[in-house]
C-alpha cells in the first residue's frame, strides 16, 4: 500500500464517516429545527408559499410565544405535568427502592424470575389497559382530575425503575452492610444508614427516568381527561391547540420545544444507565 | 501481624453468626419491602387486564348500569369487520418496515458512533432527541412538516426539481402516502433508542478481539460482518423486541397525524381500540380490540424470558 494510497484511503474513510452522521443527524434532529423556525416566524412569513421556509423572509417575533402563554392554557398544562411528575416521582421511589434493594439482596432462582418478572410488567401497553381503566377512573370519581394519573402513572414507572434499582443495587458489595452490620445496625438500618447514601446516583437516575415517562405519556391522559385545565403538555398540545380547522402551528412549535428539549438535556447525562436498564444486564 | 489475622478471623465468625441469626429475619424484611411495590403493580396492571378479558366477554358501554355476559359475540362482530382486518393488516405493516429499517439505520449510526470523535456529545444530544421529547410533541413536529400546503418536503422537492409545478402530493391524505409517513414517523422515534442499545453493544465488545481480527487481516466489511454482527446479535434482539412493542401497540403517532383517516385506511388495533371503544363508547368492543394486541406482546414477553435465561442477567 502506497502511502498516497492509504492517506486517501483514510480520507475517504472520514468524509463516509462525516456523512452517515450528518444523514441521521439531520433525519433525527430536522423537526425540532423545524421548531425553532416555526416558532419564531411571523404568520405572513409562514403562510407564504412563494418564500422559502428555512429562511426569515421577515424578522422574527416573539408574538406566537406570547399568544401560548396569554391566550391558551399552556403553562397550566406546564404546571399540571411538573405537579404529576413530582408526586408520581415520590410514589415510585417509595416503591422502587425498597423492591429493588430485596431483589438484589434476596438469593435463591425465584428471586431472578421475581425481578425478570416486574419487569416485563413495563411492556404491558396503555393500550390494552385504557379501556377498564376509563370505568374504574370514573367510578372512583377521579375523571379529569390529575389525580387519576397519578394514580395510574406509578403502574409504569415502578417496574423500570425497581429494575434500574435492582441492578444499581447490586453493584454496591454486600460487606459494606456486613460491616455495618457487625457494628451494630440492622440489615434495615444498614440499607437506610449505609446503603442509601451512597446509591443517590441511582436513585437520581429513577428520578429522571420517572419524570420523562410521566412527560410523555399520552394514552391514559387522553382517555380521562376531558377538561383541558387539568391536561398535561403532551395531551393538552395535541388535542386542545387542534381542535376546529385553525392551527397556531407558530404557538404549537414553541408549545412543543419548551415541553421537550430541556428534560432531553438532563436525560443525555443518565443515558448509559438507562441503557443498561433496557439491555437487562445482556452486556456488562 | 498476628493481631490483623486473630482480627480477621473473628470478624469472619462474627459474620456467621450475624448471618444464621439474620436469616429469618430477613426473609420478612424482603417480604415487607417487596410487597408496596407488587401490590400496586398487581392493582394496577393485573386487575384492569383481567377486567379488560371480562368486558371484551360482556355488553358494557361508557353509560350502561346491568352488565351482562355475551360470550364471544364481541370478537365475532370485530372479526366480521372490514376495519378490523384493514388495521391488523397496517399494524403488522408498520411494524415490520418500521423495525427493518430501524434495525439497518442503527448499525450504522452505532458503527459511525462507536469511535471517538469531536462534537460526539453533541451529536448523541441530538440523535436522542425524538426518544426523549414525548411522542405526540414529536409527532404534532411532523405533522406541520406533512402539512398539505405548507410541507416543507414538498416545497423542498420543488425547489430541487423532483416535483413538478402541479404536482401536490398530500402526505396524511392519501391513504399509500399516509402509511409511508406513520413508518417514517415510528423510525424517527424508534431509531434513537435501538442507536444508543447497539452503540452499548458495540462498546462492550473487547479490544482484543478487533485487533486480532485486523493483524488476521479482515477488511471492513469482513470485520463487520463475521466478528461484529455475531456479537452483539443478542442485544440487537433486545432493541428489535423494545422497537416491535412500542411501535406494535402505540396509538399515539396515528391519533396525531391522521385519526385512523382517510377513511380508516391509516386505523391500527390500537387507535381503532380508542375510537370505538373511548370515542364511541362501546367499551366492550374497544376491550375486544385491544386484545388482539396480546398475542405480539406474550410472544415478545417469552422471548425476553428466553434471552434472560441465556444470558447472564447481572
Amino acid at each position: 500500500m502506497t502511502p498516497e494510497f492509504a492517506r486517501a484511503r483514510r480520507i475517504a474513510s472520514k468524509a463516509a464517516h462525516t456523512a452517515v452522521l450528518i444523514f441521521f443527524v439531520t433525519f433525527l434532529a430536522f423537526p425540532f429545527y423545524w421548531m425553532v423556525i416555526t416558532a419564531f416566524k411571523t404568520n405572513q412569513d409562514l403562510y407564504d408559499t412563494q418564500n422559502n421556509p428555512y429562511l426569515f423572509n421577515s424578522p422574527p417575533t416573539l408574538r406566537h410565544l406570547s399568544v401560548l402563554f396569554e391566550d391558551t392554557q399552556y403553562l397550566q398544562w406546564l404546571l399540571n405535568t411538573g405537579f404529576v411528575g413530582v408526586v408520581v416521582v415520590i410514589i415510585t421511589l417509595l416503591l422502587a427502592v425498597p423492591a429493588g434493594y430485596a431483589l438484589a439482596r434476596m438469593t435463591g432462582a425465584w428471586a431472578q424470575t421475581l425481578g425478570v418478572a416486574i419487569f416485563l410488567t413495563y411492556l404491558v401497553p396503555p393500550t390494552i389497559l385504557f379501556i377498564p381503566f376509563s370505568r374504574i377512573i370514573a367510578t372512583l370519581g377521579l375523571q379529569d382530575s390529575v389525580w387519576s394519573l397519578i394514580l395510574v402513572y406509578p403502574s409504569f414507572t415502578v417496574p423500570f425503575c425497581t429494575w434500574l434499582l435492582m441492578g444499581f443495587f447490586k453493584a454496591i458489595p454486600r460487606d459494606l452492610e456486613d460491616a455495618a452490620m457487625i457494628d451494630g445496625l440492622s440489615r434495615f438500618g444498614a440499607f437506610i444508614k449505609v446503603v442509601m447514601p451512597i446509591s443517590v446516583a441511582g436513585m437520581l437516575t429513577a428520578v429522571i427516568f420517572a419524570f420523562t415517562l410521566v412527560t410523555q405519556e399520552f394514552v391514559y391522559g387522553v382517555t380521562f381527561i376531558t377538561a383541558s385545565s387539568s391536561y398535561t403538555v403532551s395531551v393538552g398540545v395535541p388535542t386542545f391547540l387542534v381542535r376546529g380547522d385553525v392551527y397556531f402551528w407558530g404557538s404549537m412549535m414553541a408549545a412543543c420545544l419548551i415541553a421537550s428539549v430541556p428534560i432531553a438535556i438532563i436525560y443525555n447525562f443518565f443515558v448509559t444507565r438507562f441503557v443498561a436498564g433496557f439491555t437487562m444486564g445482556a452486556i456488562k | 501481624m498476628t493481631s490483623a489475622i486473630t482480627g480477621t478471623a473473628g470478624k469472619i465468625r462474627g459474620k456467621d453468626r450475624l448471618l444464621s441469626r439474620f436469616a429469618d429475619n430477613d426473609r420478612w424484611l424482603w417480604r415487607a419491602m417487596l410487597a408496596p411495590a407488587i401490590l400496586y403493580i398487581g392493582l394496577l396492571v393485573g386487575f384492569p387486564f383481567l377486567l379488560s378479558l371480562y368486558y371484551s366477554m360482556s355488553s358494557v358501554t361508557v353509560a350502561s348500569q346491568d352488565v351482562h355476559f355475551v360470550g364471544l359475540e364481541n370478537f365475532r362482530r370485530i372479526v366480521e369487520s372490514g376495519t378490523f382486518w384493514l388495521s391488523l393488516q397496517n399494524t403488522i405493516v408498520i411494524t415490520v418496515v418500521s423495525q427493518f429499517f430501524v434495525l439497518v439505520f442503527a448499525n450504522i449510526l452505532a458503527t459511525a458512533l462507536v469511535v471517538d470523535f469531536r462534537g460526539r456529545w453533541l451529536v448523541r444530544l441530538l440523535i436522542l432527541l425524538p426518544w426523549v421529547a414525548p411522542i405526540s410533541l414529536g409527532s404534532i413536529g411532523w405533522l406541520w412538516i406533512f402539512d398539505s400546503i405548507y410541507s416543507v418536503i414538498n416545497w423542498t422537492a420543488r425547489a430541487v426539481g423532483l416535483l413538478g409545478p402541479n404536482e401536490w402530493p398530500i402526505w396524511l391524505g392519501q391513504p399509500t402516502l399516509a402509511r409511508a409517513s406513520i413508518i417514517i414517523v415510528n423510525v424517527w422515534r424508534i431509531l434513537p433508542l435501538a442507536t444508543v442499545i447497539v452503540l452499548a453493544g458495540l462498546s462492550s465488545i473487547p479490544q482484543d478481539i478487533h485487533d486480532a481480527a485486523e493483524v488476521d487481516g479482515a477488511g471492513f466489511w469482513r470485520h463487520h460482518f463475521q466478528i461484529t454482527t455475531p456479537l452483539i446479535l443478542p442485544i440487537t434482539l433486545v432493541a428489535l423486541l423494545f422497537g416491535i412493542i412500542f411501535t406494535f401497540t402505540d396509538l399515539i403517532v396515528v391519533f396525531v397525524l391522521t385519526r385512523g383517516g382517510p377513511y380508516d385506511t391509516t386505523q391500527v388495533i390500537a387507535s381503532w381500540a380508542y375510537f370505538t371503544g373511548i370515542q364511541g363508547g362501546d367499551l366492550a368492543g374497544g376491550a375486544a380490540i385491544s386484545l388482539f394486541l396480546f398475542p405480539v406482546l406474550a410472544g415478545v414477553a417469552i422471548l425476553f424470558l428466553w434471552l434472560a435465561r441465556h444470558t447472564e442477567v447481572t
